[in-house]
């Protein structure tokens, strides 16, 4: 199975160490790992922001840079959403397509892919709160969204489970978004940084120790806010967790 | 940490005698953890007001938003008190087994009627007429309101009571009435309070639910002379009941909307909780009834699967306390139905927003929606706030209502509780692109996305961008920052910068490894 990773540009200027966590994730999986140097990004602050035209280089390139690959597995919901779901401003050839549909979130890799049973090396013994990004949660299907009717359930909850020592703790209001949003976050800088507020709120009032989530960019935003405001709460990505990560 | 919290901490939020919950390191929360304490003002904090309206000039969300949020007694109860109605409709959601099945039949039956609706709407017109009823055709706002000042003056009416109705506020009924000498009295509680105070409604279901009591209390002093420092409700709830009923019982003329119109029988229904359509549509012999043409369905037998959604969705109340048929008018009574296109037609034929036409007016979208919630309904500055009036406002003036579907973080929360199935966030995202396409997003806005696209597709420039830390931190946040410096740190801090990208540690730790072109040609 022949795997690229792809790290978001976000997460590779500031959070490295998910990156890294990421790819030792995936070697330990005896998977032939390859990352494609040439990349940059997806293209999601251009198309968010209605500039479609001017993220079509940007998709171009992330198509040459991902072609002829098993499956993409990118660290970040909200990026594996962009590729999956909006990257329509080049035209939809069959090489587009393909790069298009293998883009696959850590999760769901591990998840629905791999259906990984066990992660021996990794203990976490610390109450988690954990943040479904909205696209992962509502755009590529994550877990279950509470505002629809249907059986629950949570594929980063399932991996989460498998942690020795790692005590979920419960939000008031468990996929309300964290106002990130992306360039939201600066368009509208006030009430994003009020949802942000409520939501690390939520957090310190469950509990929690560690937030963890499958997105560095809402992390991002919410451990801003909590140090703003004071509030201790650590933040850490998923796959660092998977990976063994002690704190 | 720095002590500034650039003005987003309220004090009034803190307890007085540092009473405020400890966090897991031992630390006091402040703002955070004052969303449940009790508020202790000694200020009393003034109602904000909504976005400031100016011709065609792009309404201002962001500024009348965070107006709305230095109101932290009002913002706090907005939020609370909405996100209660988001609680009660999961409740009753998970009460009905068939609820998404519910959701699919109502959206089909709307894209359905939608697809025939030339044929359902004269149906309709033409059982209506057998019935006795007048059907009046709108093209639009200002027809819609000829024909009723039309039907008033050859009545010599000089008293309309109505019930609430979003198709009026959209026409600018109140406003044109008032250049006529006729008097309209608004008999829903939360609009009449709204009309006392001079404000449109801020929610499609409750009009009023940005004030706090005092506030109320503050209109009913000034208008109708009640005691400006009694809030309880029930005190209210009685002075506007005395103020206003007398008014109803000597109307010359009622009016209501429609929230169904059904073509086989030529009635139509409308559902409210305080009975005051049934006083508008009972009390004066002549009844007008303002419907938009998207509020067809074809059978009495689908009313079933709309009523069960609508009060569930809106409010979490199985139904509305009063469901009420109108069919034809009462002995030696008239009634008249406009039906009114209003640019519906015009978005009936495109592709990407036409089912927004499904739209029940419940309100949920609003409920839900974390923005709204945290910036009240007026701050969209036009009839229909929150995530469905990010897609309907733009059908009316691209150009004025620009900004609006920027108002959203794309959570998709608004289309899942959507009782009809609109894909509300899918045609925020849609309507982003066509003001892109069309100009109406900022010049500098797309410059500096112009500016993003060509460094990232461009791996060597890209990389020289970011190639260390601190320039990383210049280029990353600020990409996304068009228009104003240090939007990311007015509340929050920067994120830390590492001592090398993983980019850079791959090279490192991977000697062998293919280094690319750097230019893209992979």
């Amino acid at each position: 199975m022949r795997v690229a990773l792809f790290v978001p540009c976000y997460v590779d200027a500031f959070e490295p160490q998910v990156g890294i966590a990421t790819l030792e994730l995936l070697r330990r999986f005896d998977l032939d790992v390859t990352y494609p140097f040439d990349q940059t990004c997806c293209g999601q602050p251009m198309t968010n922001t209605g500039c479609h035209k001017e993220a079509a280089a940007t998709e171009a390139l992330f198509v040459r840079n991902f072609s002829g690959f098993d499956h993409i597995v990118v660290p970040s919901g909200s990026c594996a959403h962009q590729v999956r779901e909006h990257m329509t401003a080049i035209p939809q050839t069959p090489a587009v397509k393909a790069v298009r549909e293998r883009t696959l979130e850590l999760v769901e890799f591990l998840h629905d892919v791999l259906k990984v049973d066990a992660f021996p090396w990794a203990e976490f013994p610390y109450k988690v709160s954990y943040h479904n990004n909205c696209n992962a949660l509502r755009g590529i299907g994550h877990a279950a969204p509470s505002e629809l009717h249907g059986p629950f359930f949570s594929k980063p909850l399932d991996l989460l489970k498998k942690v020795k020592g790692l005590e979920l703790v419960q939000l008031a209001r468990p996929d309300e978004c964290c106002g990130f949003g992306g360039t939201y976050c600066v368009a509208e800088p006030a009430v994003s940084v009020k949802m942000g507020y409520d939501k690390v709120a939520d957090h310190a009032r469950a509990g929690a120790e560690y937030v963890v989530s499958a997105d560095s960019s809402c992390m991002m935003h919410q451990q801003g806010c909590a140090r703003r405001l004071g509030v201790d709460l650590r933040f850490i990505h998923i796959a660092q967790v998977l990976n063994g990560a002690t704190a | 940490m720095t002590d500034e919290p650039g003005g987003l901490i309220h004090p009034e939020l803190r307890s007085e005698r540092n009473e405020s919950p400890v966090g897991p390191a031992g630390q006091r929360l402040q703002h955070a953890e004052g969303t449940s304490q009790p508020l202790r003002s000694k200020i009393r904090e003034r109602q904000p007001r909504g976005a400031e309206v100016n011709g065609r000039r792009p309404i201002d969300h962001e500024a009348a938003a965070a107006r709305f949020i230095a109101a932290p007694e009002h913002e706090k109860m907005h939020d609370e008190r909405l996100w209660d109605l988001r609680s009660k409709r999961d409740a009753q959601m998970h009460a009905i087994p068939e609820w998404e099945e519910l959701r699919e039949l109502a959206s089909q039956i709307k894209q359905h009627t939608l697809a025939h609706l030339d044929e359902y709407l004269e149906q309709f017109e033409a059982a209506a007429k057998a019935n006795g009823v007048h059907v009046h055709w709108a093209t639009d706002g200002a027809a819609h309101n000829r024909i009723v000042h039309g039907i008033l003056r050859d009545h010599g009416a000089k008293r309309l009571i109505k019930s609430k109705s979003m198709l009026t506020e959209e026409c600018g009924l109140r406003d044109y009435m008032a250049a006529t000498g006729i008097e309209v009295v608004e008999t829903d509680l939360g609009e009449r309070i709204q009309q006392l105070d001079d404000e449109p409604p801020s929610h499609v279901v409750v009009p009023a639910v940005h004030k706090l009591r005092r506030d109320v209390a503050e209109v009913f002093s000034r208008t109708l002379g009640s005691d400006p420092d009694t809030d309880e409700v029930p005190y209210l709830a009685e002075r506007q009941r005395e103020a206003t009923r007398p008014l109803i019982l000597s109307a010359d003329a009622g009016m209501t909307g429609g929230n169904f119109a059904v073509a086989e029988t030529g009635s139509f229904v409308v559902c409210t909780n305080e009975g005051n359509a049934d006083l508008s549509a009972n009390v004066p012999a002549l009844h007008i009834a303002s419907i938009g043409i998207e509020k067809l369905i074809p059978r009495v037998e689908h009313l079933g699967v709309f009523i069960r959604l609508l009060s569930r969705s809106a409010l979490g109340s199985p139904i509305t306390q009063y469901t009420s048929h109108f069919r034809r008018p009462r002995e030696g009574g008239e009634m008249h139905v406009v039906l009114v296109d209003n640019g519906r037609s015009a978005r009936l034929g495109m592709a990407e927003f036409w089912t927004s036409l499904k739209c029940i007016r419940c309100g949920a979208c609003m409920n839900t929606c974390p923005v709204f919630r945290r910036s009240g309904g007026l701050s969209y500055g036009a009839t229909y706030a929150g995530p469905i009036g990010l897609i309907l406002d733009p059908t009316f003036d691209k150009r004025k209502y620009s900004t609006l579907p920027f108002a959203s973080t794309l959570n998709g929360s608004c289309s899942n509780v959507c009782p009809v199935k609109i894909n509300i966030h899918e045609q925020i995202f849609a309507w982003r692109r066509v003001l892109a396409e069309e100009h109406e997003i900022p010049l500098v806005k797309r410059q500096m996305m112009q500016a993003a696209g060509a460094v990232l597709s461009r791996p060597a420039l890209y990389r020289a961008a970011i190639s260390t830390a601190d320039s990383a931190l210049r280029f990353l946040p600020r990409f996304a920052v068009y228009n104003r410096w240090n939007a990311w740190g007015a509340g929050r801090e920067m994120p830390p910068a590492p001592k090398e990208t993983f980019h850079t540690w791959y090279a490192r730790t991977h000697p062998a490894a293919d280094k690319g072109s750097g230019d893209g040609s992979a």
